[in-house]
């Protein structure tokens, strides 16, 4: 699957998207997997409060499901308008 | 409704002007514009990020929903993305309806929405440093009053 990363999520680990082969059930345990890649996907990941999640383009929580998802983006809490 | 995500400019005259004009049988065209407000000491630039597929997915969602819970005519949203400059339009919303009050809440809804629920990121560069603007509590906590 695609992973994507925005803003200072994007910026602390260099680059904008990751594609993975994951055997995450859940988003929190796809977290898991990525905190364990490097330092930096540690420290982006640090805080979920911090954090924002989308599966396939909809906003979502750390206990959704992943199966059948295609890409899940990972960003701070939005500022629009 | 017309959701347009857009890195070019827009003139909210010509915007509003069209948009009242293709209405029929409506009493009411609200709009909102957000500026990019400059900051003390100057703000160089403001970047707006997005994310490409779920923003219009999302502002189209939440638009949506403001035609099903006001009598509405019609939506309008612009949003920009890219390099923007203090005083630069950021964005619009406008809505008709029969009677302004519906005008005017879903204009408030839409626009309580957009801050926080539309995949947006607005990083500030000034004096020779840049930071990302923090969303702020009190937009998340607007949405509970609808």
């Amino acid at each position: 699957m695609d992973v994507l990363y925005f803003a200072w999520v994007r910026e602390r680990i260099g680059h904008p998207t990751d594609t993975v082969d994951s055997t995450a059930s859940t988003v929190r345990e796809l977290v898991e997997e990525l905190r364990g890649r490097e330092e930096r996907y540690a420290v982006a990941f640090a805080d979920l409060d911090a954090l924002r999640v989308a599966v396939d383009q909809e906003l979502t929580d750390f206990d959704a499901p992943l199966a059948g998802a295609r890409e899940v983006a990972f960003f701070p809490p939005m500022t629009g308008g | 409704m017309e959701i347009r995500v857009q890195e070019d400019p827009f003139d909210l005259g010509t915007e509003a002007n069209a948009f009242a004009a293709r209405q029929t049988g409506m009493g009411a065209v609200v709009t909102f514009t957000g500026i990019v407000r400059d900051i003390e000491g100057g703000l160089d630039m403001m970047e707006i990020e997005h994310y490409p597929g779920m923003t219009e997915k999302a502002i189209a969602g939440i638009a949506g929903e403001a035609l099903d819970r006001w009598s509405l005519g019609d939506v309008l949203v612009i949003h920009r993305h890219g390099k923007l400059a203090a005083e630069d339009l950021i964005m619009m919303v406008a809505t008709s309806a029969p009677h302004r009050v519906d005008a005017f809440q879903a204009a408030e809804f839409l626009m309580d929405y957009l801050k926080s629920r539309a995949p947006f990121w607005k990083k500030e560069v000034a004096g020779g440093s840049e930071g990302w603007v923090a969303a702020k509590d009190e937009d998340e906590d607007a949405l509970s009053r609808w």
